[in-house]
């Protein structure tokens, strides 16, 4: 009896909450890439120097900028969650779509892991300015949990919070600015001596291409929530385009400021973790300090906080579609979130963020963050070739097709070549991982993907089929 | 105070983790397989018109 009326009071059907609006993808979006301006471009300025970073944060903007324009018009016709991994799976095939599932979950996974490994770090030595030792692991196991625990129990409460924490990390940017007098050239920023030309020569800003992409890893996480958006065919195209041009904003202040304040040899190789944090210490204001303070901490939890929900509905995804356990597929039946996924997913971060040095964990996520950049053409020139213009409605239609696609590619071979350079032994570990992967999926996996059901969307026949 | 907060750090982490670890095999107990992976991708509504209908 008791059986039957639970059975009874079961729901039929769980789908994840529609509740998010344009800010929770903006905030999505620019909160897991804003730490990126607080701490790591600056080893772009160790490879090629101060301008040889400002290049790199204008051509890997460039990058960015068509990675941004390509997913929006995707992503506002293919609105599952998945993102890229949904897109590939439409567009292409299983096995590219296991892939990029794959790149997508160990680039937020391992992204994550470092962000609240910095979280951890920076509490340590904000304690240490003041006079007291602390160990650093239980804070990053409790930023961890909190974000864990706030992901699990909803997607509008996990994405509010990441705009207004968001917003003040930007804020505080732009606090830094103001503070710095830009108005005043010579007052307190010093470019005029600091600025030295290119202490490596072209090799050098080539190389420094590697770390630019820390000023914006991340932005194309906005796809993510695309099945939890009301309006996914407006929301998502605004939220990401509005999300670059912050990030463009952010990443152009960050450097005006921090090298008109910090000499290029000590920005290049800055031990204390956060460029920005360094710079408003450098000015001697009490005041910017505790400001960048915050907003370095801030930065490091909002890209934790949407790492987590963007790493989980790719895994979620990737369940339902049997191209991993399905059990993976469960949605919570109150809070109406991927919370198999998201349990799963969160020991893993926490062992690579307890144990593994930053600089690894960081270069992971970036290399599986640069091989779905390389899909992204492909995907787009597909996308365009079997439904052109007027066949299906868009939500975005990108300008100068297929002009921003070749310019990707491009762009992606030559940071390849950059990131080669450094890091060689990584990209081609990297790329074994993938192959061996691969191979699972193909000889193992794919006998149960039921392939009738891949192929969601109301689209008519595409062309050529 | 530091060591303090320190331990109240582990124990927020260890009361968070098993709150969740609690409730997920609270849900696993009580709702069927069949209803917990009942999600389908695909949507009919790329621009929210449909709720925008329910709301006039």
């Amino acid at each position: 009896m008791a059986d039957q009326a639970i059975a009874q009071a079961q729901p039929k059907q769980l789908q994840l909450l529609k509740v998010l609006g344009p800010i929770h993808i903006w905030a999505l979006g620019v909160g897991i890439v804003l730490v990126g301006e607080f701490m790591g471009w600056n080893y772009a300025v160790g490879k090629g120097g101060a301008l040889g970073a400002l290049i790199a944060c204008w051509v890997i903007g460039l990058l960015y900028t068509c990675v941004a324009m390509i997913d929006s018009e995707i992503t506002s016709t293919v609105a599952a969650a998945g993102g890229q991994y949904t897109q590939a799976k439409h567009m292409i095939g299983p096995l590219m779509a296991f892939n990029v599932g794959l790149y997508l979950v160990l680039a937020y996974t391992m992204l994550e892991a470092g962000d609240v490994q910095v979280a951890g770090q920076l509490l340590q030595i904000g304690a240490g300015n003041l006079g007291h030792d602390i160990p650093w692991e239980p804070y990053t196991v409790l930023a961890l949990a909190i974000l864990a625990f706030i992901n699990y129990r909803g997607v509008f409460m996990t994405l509010t919070i990441n705009f207004v924490i968001t917003a003040a990390a930007f804020a505080s940017i732009i606090i830094l600015v103001i503070g710095t007098q830009p108005w005043n050239p010579g007052a307190v920023l010093l470019h005029k001596d600091l600025l030295t030309g290119l202490p490596y020569g072209w090799i050098g800003v080539l190389a420094s291409l590697h770390f630019g992409i820390w000023y914006y890893l991340g932005i194309e996480g906005t796809c993510q929530a695309a099945e939890e958006v009301r309006s996914p065919g407006r929301a998502l195209p605004m939220g990401t385009m509005l999300g670059i041009i912050t990030l463009l904003i952010a990443a152009a202040l960050t450097w005006y400021v921090c090298c008109g304040l910090l000499p290029w040899e000590y920005l290049g190789w800055d031990n204390e973790l956060a460029p920005l944090y360094d710079a408003a210490h450098v000015t001697g204001s009490p005041l910017l300090t505790v400001v960048l303070f915050i907003g370095t901490l801030f930065s490091a939890i909002a890209s934790a906080n949407g790492c987590i929900n963007d790493a989980s509905r790719a895994w979620f995804s990737m369940g339902r579609d049997r191209y991993l356990p399905t059990w993976f597929g469960a949605v919570h039946p109150r809070y109406r979130t991927p919370f198999r996924s998201t349990l799963f997913l969160i020991p893993i971060a926490a062992v690579f963020a307890l144990y593994i040095p930053l600089a690894q964990v960081i270069t992971f996520s970036i290399l599986s963050g640069l091989l779905n950049y390389t899909f992204m053409p492909i995907n787009m020139w597909k996308f365009r070739r079997m439904w052109p213009l007027g066949t299906i409605k868009r939500g975005f239609e990108h300008p100068f097709h297929p002009l921003p696609a070749i310019v990707l590619f491009v762009l992606c071979t030559v940071t390849f070549f950059a990131v080669y350079l450094g890091y060689g032994r990584q990209l081609l570990a990297m790329m074994a991982f993938y192959i061996i992967a691969s191979c699972w999926f193909a000889f193992y996996r794919y006998r149960y993907v039921k392939r009738g059901d891949q192929f969601t969307m109301p689209w008519p026949r595409p062309v050529g089929y | 105070m530091w060591q303090l907060m320190t331990w109240v750090a582990w124990a927020v982490s260890a009361v968070l983790l098993l709150w969740m670890f609690w409730d997920f095999v609270s849900v696993n107990r009580r709702y069927s397989e069949d209803v917990l992976l009942s999600s389908r991708e695909g949507v009919d509504d790329l621009f929210g018109e449909t709720s925008k209908t329910k709301g006039n």
